[in-house]
Formats: C-alpha cells, structure tokens, sequence
C-alpha cells in the first residue's frame, strides 16, 4: 500500500447534531480516516428520521438506513459519539478550535444491558417528548428499540425521588449512578460540521387552525408517531377524541409555512409527507375520505411527480388548491371542519371531517436558540455557509429546509468542506 | 494461526437463570475446548477475564451472551476471532420460560419430554463452535498499481465544481470534456438564480469564474473535446483510455450480446467460449474488456458528471401549445439562447418580444403534472426568463401558467420577489391552446385563478421542458465491465443515472463511481455544487479504502474479499452475471476474474455459485454450512415425539435486527427454528439448504428484504436473486420426493418486527402440518 496521505489528519471534526444530516457528515468524514466527534443533545442518536415512520417516496422505514449508519459508528473507532451533549462555546479560528462541551448526566453508564429492570420498577411516568407526549413512559427508559447508543437513561424528573433509588436498587449490574452531574469536556477540533436540525414549527401559534385546542386537530409529526410501529398506538391510526376509525381526514398543507406571520418559506417536504400520509390511512382504512388543501402540490422531479400521480390514482383522495382559512370543531361530535376557498373555483368549502392534520413545517433549531459560535444566520434562523471563510459549515436543514435525499447530499458535501479546511490549514 | 479456542457463556440478563450453565458448557467440554461462565461478562470483571484468557493464548472466542448488535466494543479484541451468540435476544428474551417450561426432574431422560429452550440454547452454542473453526482473520486486499487521480467526466459547472473541492483536498484531478470548452449548459445562460440567501435576485453565471479557477488550479488538467473511451480495471486502478469524440478506436468500450445471440438456431444456449466468438463478432474492431490498454491512464476513482441536455420535444408532442408548427413557441433553453444574444427578439421576424407566456405544464387532459425531466429547477428556471422579459422592456409582461408553483424551500423567495412586480403575472391553469393571432399569438387557458377560460395574447411562448440526463442517450461512462458499459436499470430512475436509496444517494451499482449533478435529477446550480462536493467526498473515499484494503459502505472497513478455488470452477458465468456490482469479469472460457475493489463484500457471487468456490475469510460455504450440520436433529429414535428442526437464513442488516426487538420487547416465536444470519439473502448457497433438509431439518425460510422497483436490499439485488432461486431450488426438492413448501422465503423491512413471530410460527406451523422430514433419523 502507498502512503495514506489523505488520511488520518493530526486534526478531527466535530460533527454538533447526531440526525440523519449529522450522521452522514461523521461516518463519511471518518470513513475517509479522520478523526470525528459527534456531538448529540438527545440521549440517542437518530434525530427527526428516527421519529418517522416511513420515509417518502419509497414508503421504507428510516430505521432501516439508520441501523446500517449504527453499524458503521460500531465498526469505525474513528468516530466518538457524544449523546446528552451540547456545544457551549466555541472559539479559535478554521483548523483549530477550541470547543466546550456540556455533558447532562444520563444516570446510567455503560454497564447497561438494556435489561430493562429499572423499568419495570420505576412508577413514574413521564410524557414522552419523542412521541409529541402522546405515550407515558416510564422514568427509567430506553428512547426507542434500536436506539443507539442502546442504553437506558433516567429522566431527570425521577431524580431525588424514591423512583430513582428503586431503579438503582433493581439494577443488578451497577448501571444507575445517581451521583452523575453535569461536566464539560474540552475539545481541539480543526473544523465543525452544525448539523443541529430543525424543530416542527409550534402549531399552536397558529391560532385559526385549531390545534391545542381540538382534540382532532393533529400535527403531521404526530401522525407519524401514531403510524409507527414503536409510536404510542403501535401503528393504529383513530381519531384522538374517542379512539373511533377514521372515515375521513383533511389535511392542512402550508400550516404556517409560506405565511408572512410564521414561516415566511416553504418548508419543502410537507407536501410530500402528506401524499405519504394519504398511503398511512389508505392502507389502514381503504375506502376513507381523505382531502388534500393545498396552494401548491410541489412534487417537484420525476420520483416524487410519479408518487403524486400514484395518490391521485385513488378516486377518496380529493385535492382542494385553496389556503385553509380556519378550523372548527362541532363539540357534540368533535368532528372538524375545514373551511377554505377553493382558488379556482372561488367556492367557499366547509368540508367536515373526523380529524385533520396540520402540515406544519420546518424551524431550524438555531432559530429558537443560537449557537454558541461566530456564525451568520438568514432571518428565519438558517445558518448561512461561509465557504470563503471556511472553518464551520451547516449541514442538511440546519442550512435550509430539505427532504433526506438532499440533507444526505449536503452533509456528504459538508464532510469534504470540513475535511478541506484540515488539509488546508 | 493457530488457534486456540475458548467458549464463554454469559449468565447475565436472565441467560443464567433460564438456562442450565452447566449442560452448556457439556458442549465445548465434549469436545475438550475450555468453557467459562460469568455473571456479567460485558462488565469489568468479565471483559478482566476475557483479556487475561487471550493473554495466555486464547485467540479463538465464542461468546455466548447478547446480540452482535450491543456491546460490539466490548467483546472486540485485536487479532482474535470472535463469534457472537445470541443466547439473549433470540433464545431467553423470545422464549420465555412459561411458554417453553423447563424439565422436572422426573421428565428428565425419558423419551417424551424435552427441552425446547435448552435445545436451542445448545445448538447455538454448537453453531458458533462450528463456524469460527472454519473462519479465519481477513488480511487486506492489496492492489499492485494504485492511482489517486479522480478522472472527472463532464467539464460542466458539476464537474468543475467536483474537481475544484477534489483538488482543493490535495487530489490531482483530470476533467475530460466533450466539447471543445469548458462550461457546459451554463456558458448559454443569460443569469443565474440566486444561491444564497435571500434568494431573490438574479446573479450573473457564475461558470465564468469558475472556469478561470479551474483553468488556473495546479491539480486540475483539462482535456477538452476529450470522452472516455472506456474506464477498464476497478476502483484505485481504473485503466481509462480517452479519445476524441466520435472516433472509432480499438479500445471503444464493447457492449454485451443481445438475449438473441446467447442461444443458437436450435434454441441451445451457446457455451462460454462460443458466446466469448460471438461477443467478439459482434463488436468487431474492439478489443476484449480484459486486454487492458497499455497507454490508458490509471485512476483511483469517477465522478460522473456529464449532465443533461435540453429536452427536444417530438414532432407533434406538444401541438396543442403550437410546438413546432408556430416559430414563436419555444423551449426554455431556446429562449435562453435568445435572451442571451440581446434583448428578446422574437424568431419569426426579429421583433421585440415583450409580451411572452411561460407554461409550466403542458397541461393535456387532466394531468396536472409539469413537462417530463422537469423539476424545481424548471419552474425557478420559469420565473427567472420571465424577469428577463421585464430587464428588457419597461412595458414587458410575463404570463406564467402553472398547475403548482415547485419553488420548494427557500426558492419560495425568489418566487415571492416576482410577486411584487406588476409586470409579471402568474396564475394555476391549464393551457387548452396556443394558435396564432395575426402575426402574435393567443394561448387560451381554463381553470385560472383568474377566470375559467381566459385568452392571453403574446409575442411568445416558452415551454418549461426538461433537463433529459446524457445517460438516456449514452452509456457515458463505457465501463470495460462483462456487464456491460453503462449503469444498470436506470430505466427504474427514467434514466437519471441515480441511487434508489434515500439514506444514501450516493450508492450506485458501480463501486467507485460516483455521479453528481444534472444526471442524477434535475438540479440547479446550487443543488448540483452541493451535489458535487458529495460526489468528490465519496470519490477519495473509495480511493482510501481500496488504498486500506477495505470495503466502501456498505460494509464500510470490511477487509475480507471473495476469494475463488478456481481450479474448480467450471465456467458457468453466473457469479459474473449476478454480481450486483459487476465486480466479476470472465474471460473468453467463462473463468471469472475478480476485481475486489469493485466488489461490496455482499456474497451473492458465493451463493450463486454452483460448485461452491467462492468464500470470504470470515464467511464461506463451509463456515456457514458447518453451522448448520452442527444443529441436533432430534429423531424418533430419541423421542417418541421429536420436535421440529427448522433453519432461518436471516439478512443481518435488516431481519437479524427485527429478530433481535423481537426479543427486546420479549415477544416470541416458536423455539423450533435455529438462525443463521447471512450477509445479504444474495449470499445464501442453495446447498446450505440442502444440506439442512439431508440431514432431517423439517424446513427452511430466508427472512430478507422487500425486493421490486423500491427495493430495500442494501446490495440492490440479493433478496431478488435469492427468490429466484428458491423457486428453482423447488424441483430439486421434488425430485427428493420433499415438497415445494418445505422451503420459503418472506420478505420484511426492519421495523416489521411485529409481524416477525407470525411468519416465523406459521411457517412452523406449516411445516409441522407437513409432517417430519423422511430423511429424519438417517
């Protein structure tokens, strides 16, 4: 073999957010030989993806591309995962920075076997935050069954409770350390990768559609956790109010996004997810009534215009072009209704149905909180990449909203971005 | 190596207090291999007790305790061969105790009980002995010539941008290009949409620049009116002879015989070495793939970015809009041209068009779909020509008809920054005609936002076409494969020489190829420099894994390879023609020639091979296949009522895991079946089959993948080969007098592990219906 002068560099990566985005960046960036540290808030790695139940337009699980991803980080010592962990400061210059880490504390270390001892345990319950609190879950849990790192982790709602000392007590490996505290760790990386995600937009800023204060007025996120096989219905998708089948639904497109008062831009998979959500209620309800309101059905390419022929094909799924002004409910049936003006037509529509779902779009997270790092940002909380000055670079929708295929090709980009700076310093 | 073997069984995670430890390890004990138990064998004590065991010469290790899928850190040990069993996951966790009942003692020994749990319990252990006597260390596969070099074809703003961040990198870099400059599609552009926020101005054609940097880069060389003749050898060492374009030389890529030609008049199919004559008549003047050009030049790997080309509408396609008979109707990139020759003139007589409608869809009938190839692209490409209309003329106006505005994203302000402007109208229509109007035009539309039916009159039409990828012309990259030159079933993507998989969009079926840009989907500058740096990525990738000896995603750092006795091989040519990834060329007798950096390590030349001469390091026929001789098959000889033997062939990417949730979530599923996880269902040797039923196994399943046009195999093609041959496996069985049913296969995706126990129990159920094996007992 020649000379491995590409790689390994002195230097590593630091990868801030461990989606689907953030996972591309890493595993590429240290499969290429550097070294990379990849920094995750939640005690899991996964982010959104990990949340969906299937991705469009092929209809397959994410958990399938992610176990192969796991697999990856398992056989490459390159990569060094943090999980609770978050970025508190970062100074220097491209090629070398410093970096602060805060660690929050998981309660539980590595001699975990996911047993799930503590678990039967433990009484309290928490909301689940990965299920949108639709699902209690027990203060000592394991996010999701394939999750990685596998390990459980004790909310911190339990802790200085008698739950949490019952938990320490069923544990026969010595895995719950209730002493655990907040710590920080100290990095020198040459580069960082912001692949921080985004946040479903809040649905009940949007006061005229109804949600939080309809029981059947969903979010779109939601509806993929009730789809979920691992969601808190296992899969089975009714109506919240009274758990009844569905025999119609609407779906509400553009709910906060192209709209000057929330999200000003287009949130770019909505769409998408929607028609997607069209094949979660057919395949469970065949003849159910689903209604379609949209300004524009953007299915833009040939996969995704061929998946939108597809659901058109169905003669119960009735698309409307038209804003949806408000949402009512009827409190005797808590049925919904949509009310919208068809833009065509001109005809105001009333449409009642049993549920509807908001297809709320895409804030990034740096939006609501900005990162602890000298970055530029749009006004809507985009990280806006700086090429010339090299150094930091935002990866998937941290940089803008995208579907998973081009978050994959972006972070793939952004793991030769970071590498460059490494070679170049 | 010598190796010295050590059996290790957890008790841990209620392994112990279902199982009898000691019966357990009776079984490395027969065979006078050492066992050990422990309570707690990933923790300290336990990994303590481990390393002190390889440090006295312990090299070969079974450990008996969770799944390969956890604590994969834990129980890696440099220079030892490890083989998981999962005692915990697929045995106590999925077979509870109060489902499959321990023994009394007084049950113990006679001959009508039996212990189900145990049994599997032990058979596991007798699996993992098995097989890691029958594997071995993989040593890396080293390449004699090695190149660095990234061959670039397509000198458009992709490939430029491509080349730029390779060489940005510290990689030498060759653009070739088919024309005689640099700069592709982009150098007819008038403007450019914007790339960075805020999105709403037009820029001017960044390929200008970009064409200078490249043209000054010290790692990029350019070779224009250049193609690639054809890209011979594999990844690390691609053997590339260039050429002009249209030349006819010797070392033209050959292409493979029509169906037609493989059998003779009789209908016979022709032997190896009469279709090698009939492949070399048929592309006369060729050479063979395999005589390697001495003058071609060595590169490590390829980006494809050879782009797209404006669609040309068939004559009468669009007749309705006028296309074709009215001078005035053009395409997007005619009107391009014109508007980038000076203010926009009209073709038919040179008049200043300021009045010009733009139409997204064609609109015929009720599909609302835009013009094939299109994209976002093309409805940004839309709005951006219309505000050339406005550049030119105070008094212009654009009409835009669109079914759906597909600015998606932040593309949505440039969309919005067109509202404002009074000049420009858009409006949700179908456009019913466009016919002529003295010496203008008229285009009547329906179902506006405007009105129902509203006429508008232009001095010109644009269509919104789309951008056709050169591969639906060209195989472009004429790989010097037996497979043939091109990447296969594109037909599946319209074309586009694109991945099917959404996690990872840079998987092709042609290791270390990478294609970016406009020939993978319909992109805009942005997307295609993005897509660019990602395809730059993965190229210096594969050149360092194939430089490390290791496998690319996704068996990313695998260092074991396929290996072949050929002095066996009896030239059959399937391992080349199944090989998803064309790694196998054979020559002219049908003997395979292996190019193990092409190759994915998924195995599916080892399970289609007849005489059984391909194995991996780690993972072969008899690796495997002593695993499954080594299962107990209790007969009536030993019980008066023997319970069932059934093996499962597992995908290990997808239904090893689904097993495992299954036991996370301590469901369960019958203790009759012993599993076997395999590489990909590609790699499942129909003699492991065989080998199961002949000595009394009552059936077999292969658990996989979901296959067809959304495939989820992550080698493409191995679940779909391997129901293939099972259909084919069931006359063999029949001739041994076994029924078609003893031998299925089910299809599920990794998050079905629900469904997992049904299958499982109604295929044992089947089988058990079916009654026992005949061969049981002989």
């Amino acid at each position: 073999m020649t000379e491995d002068r590409g790689a390994p560099a002195s230097e590593s990566i630091m990868v801030v957010g461990g989606g689907i985005s953030g996972l591309t960046t890493a595993i590429e960036a240290a499969e290429v030989g550097y070294e990379v540290f990849l920094v995750e808030k939640n005690p899991y790695l996964g982010g959104r993806v990990s949340q969906l139940n299937q991705y469009f337009p092929k209809l397959c699980p994410p958990s399938c591309g992610l176990e192969i991803n796991f697999r990856r980080i398992k056989d490459n010592p390159k990569i060094k995962v943090f999980t609770l962990a978050e970025v508190e400061s970062v100074t220097g210059t491209p090629g070398d920075y410093d970096v602060s880490i805060k660690l929050a504390p998981r309660y539980v270390n590595e001699n975990c076997t996911c047993c799930g001892d503590c678990a039967a345990v433990c009484e309290t319950k928490i909301e689940s935050d990965f299920d949108f609190g639709m699902k209690q879950i027990k203060g000592a849990y394991q996010p999701f069954e394939m999750a990685f790192p596998a390990r459980y982790v004790l909310s911190p709602q339990i802790i200085g409770t008698d739950d949490a000392v019952r938990c320490k007590e069923a544990c026969q490996y010595d895995a719950i350390d209730l002493e655990m505290e907040t710590s920080t760790l100290n990095l020198k990386v040459g580069a960082l990768v912001w692949a921080t995600g985004w946040e479903p937009y809040d649905a009940s800023k949007i006061d005229n559609l109804g949600f939080g204060q309809y029981e059947n007025v969903i979010t779109n996120m939601m509806l993929e956790r009730l789809a979920s096989p691992n969601g808190p219905t296992k899969g089975v998708i009714q109506r919240p109010s009274d758990k009844k089948d569905i025999e119609s639904i609407a779906f509400v497109q553009c709910a906060g996004s192209r709209d000057e008062n929330h999200l000003p831009y287009c949130s770019y998979i909505c769409c998408m997810a929607s028609l997607k959500h069209a094949t979660y209620i057919r395949e469970r309800y065949p003849d159910a009534k689903i209604y379609i309101f949209y300004i524009d059905l953007r299915a833009p390419g040939y996969r995704y215009e061929q998946f939108y022929k597809r659901i058109k094909e169905d003669e119960n799924v009735f698309f409307i072009k038209g804003k949806v002004a408000e949402v009512n409910e009827d409190p005797a049936t808590k049925n919904i209704t949509v009310v919208a003006e068809n833009a065509v037509t001109g005809e105001k529509i009333h449409q009642t149905v049993e549920m509807a779902v908001l297809a709320t779009g895409m804030q990034p997270t740096a939006a609501n909180a900005k990162l602890p790092a000298d970055l530029t940002y749009t006004e809507d909380g985009f990280i806006i990449n700086d090429f010339e000055k090299g150094g930091m670079f935002a990866a998937g929708c941290a940089n803008k909203p995208a579907d998973v295929v081009s978050s994959n090709q972006n972070a793939t980009g952004m793991a030769l971005k970071a590498i460059q700076t490494l070679v170049n310093r | 190596m010598d190796k010295k073997y050590g059996v290790y069984i957890c008790e841990g995670c209620g392994i112990g207090d279902a199982l009898d430890m000691k019966a357990l390890c009776d079984i490395p004990g027969e065979e006078g291999v050492p066992s050990k138990t422990h309570s707690f064998l990933c923790g300290k004590d336990g990994v303590a007790l481990l390393k002190k065991d390889i440090e006295e010469g312990t090299n070969t290790l079974v450990i008996a305790a969770c799944s390969r899928r956890v604590n994969f850190d834990v129980f890696r040990f440099d220079g030892c061969i490890v083989d998981r069993v999962n005692l915990r996951e697929q045995v106590v966790w999925s077979h509870p105790r109060s489902e499959f009942p321990a023994l009394t003692e007084d049950q113990k020994g006679d001959e009508e009980h039996f212990d189900r749990l145990e049994m599997l319990a032990q058979d596991y252990i007798r699996m993992g002995m098995a097989k890691v006597k029958k594997i071995d260390l993989p040593e890396p596969y080293k390449l004699d010539n090695f190149s660095r070099k990234i061959l670039v074809i397509g000198g458009g703003v992709t490939g430029m941008s491509a080349a730029l961040d390779a060489a940005k990198t510290g990689y030498d870099v060759t653009i070739i290009e088919k024309e005689a400059l640099l700069g592709g599609n982009a150098v007819n552009w008038r403007k450019q949409l914007p790339m960075q926020s805020p999105y709403e101005e037009l820029i001017s054609p960044i390929v200008v620049q970009m064409i200078q940097e490249v043209e000054s880069a010290s790692r990029i060389t350019v070779k224009t009116e250049t193609v690639a003749a054809r890209i011979a050898g594999e990844p690390g060492n691609f053997v590339v002879t260039l050429k002009k374009p249209g030349e006819k030389i010797e070392f033209d890529v050959p292409f493979p015989i029509p169906d037609e030609m493989k059998v003779d008049e009789k209908g016979k199919e022709l032997n190896a070495e009469q279709l090698h004559e009939k492949f070399m008549e048929y592309n006369e003047g060729k050479n063979d793939i395999l005589s390697m050009d001495p003058e071609g030049e060595a590169f490590g790997a390829v980006i494809l970015a050879a782009g797209w080309r404006p669609y040309e509408p068939e004559e009468g396609e669009f007749s309705h809009l006028g296309y074709g008979e009215l001078a005035d109707v053009v395409t997007n990139a005619q009107f391009e041209e014109i508007a980038k020759k000076g203010k926009i003139a009209r073709p038919s007589d040179g008049k200043e068009a300021s009045s010009v409608v733009f139409i997204q869809s064609p609109g015929a009938g009720e599909d609302d779909s835009d013009f094939e190839y299109a994209g976002s692209v093309t409805s940004l490409v839309a709005l951006k020509q219309a505000k050339y209309v406005r550049e030119d003329f105070p008094e212009g106006k654009a009409f835009l008809f669109y079914q759906h505005m597909r600015t998606p994203g932040l593309s949505e302000n440039f969309y919005k920054s067109l509202q404002q402007d009074p000049g420009i109208f858009m409006t949700k229509g179908q456009v019913t005609s466009v016919s002529k109007n003295g010496d203008g035009l008229i285009v009547e539309a329906e179902n506006t936002l405007l009105g129902d039916k509203i006429q508008v009159k232009a001095d010109m039409v644009v269509l919104a076409t789309g951008m056709v990828p050169v591969t639906k012309d060209d195989p472009v990259v004429n790989l010097a494969y037996r497979q043939g030159p091109g990447f296969r079933d594109n037909a599946l993507f319209l074309d586009y020489a694109d991945s099917n998989f959404i996690c990872f969009p840079y998987e092709t079926q042609r290791t270390g190829i990478y294609a970016a840009g406009g020939i993978r989907r319909a992109l805009t500058v942005e997307e295609s420099m993005e897509d660019a740096s990602g395809a730059a990525l993965k190229a210096i990738q594969c050149i360092d894994s194939a430089n490390r000896g290791v496998s690319v995603h996704p068996r990313s750092g695998d260092m074991t390879f396929p290996d072949f006795f050929f002095q066996r091989c009896t030239q059959c040519k399937r391992c080349t023609e199944e090989c998803p990834f064309g790694a196998l060329d054979d020559d002219e007798k049908g003997t395979p020639k292996p190019n193990p950096t092409r190759c994915r390590r998924c195995g599916t030349c080892m399970g289609a091979c007849p005489e059984r001469i391909i194995g991996f390091a780690d993972y072969n026929i008899d690796s495997v296949g002593s695993m499954v001789k080594s299962i107990e098959v209790p007969s009536e000889d030993d019980y008066d009522d023997p319970p069932m033997r059934i093996l499962g062939l597992v995908c290990e990417n997808d239904a090893y895991p689904a097993l495992d949730i299954v036991g996370l979530n301590r469901g369960s599923y019958s203790a009759e079946v012993r599993f076997i996880p395999v590489r990909c269902l590609g790699s499942v040797n129909v003699i492991w089959i065989k080998d199961a039923l002949s000595q009394g196994m009552d059936g077999v399943f292969l658990l996989g993948c979901k296959h067809g046009d959304d495939y989820q195999c992550h080698f493409v093609k191995g679940s779909e080969l391997a129901e293939v041959r099972m259909k084919k496996i069931g006359e063999a069985l029949s001739s041994l007098a076994l029924e078609n049913e003893r031998v299925a296969q089910f299809q599920i995706a990794i998050d079905e592990y629900d469904k997992v126990p049904q299958i499982v129990n109604d295929f044992a159920e089947l089988i058990e219906d079916l009654g026992p094996n005949p061969f049981k007992g002989f």
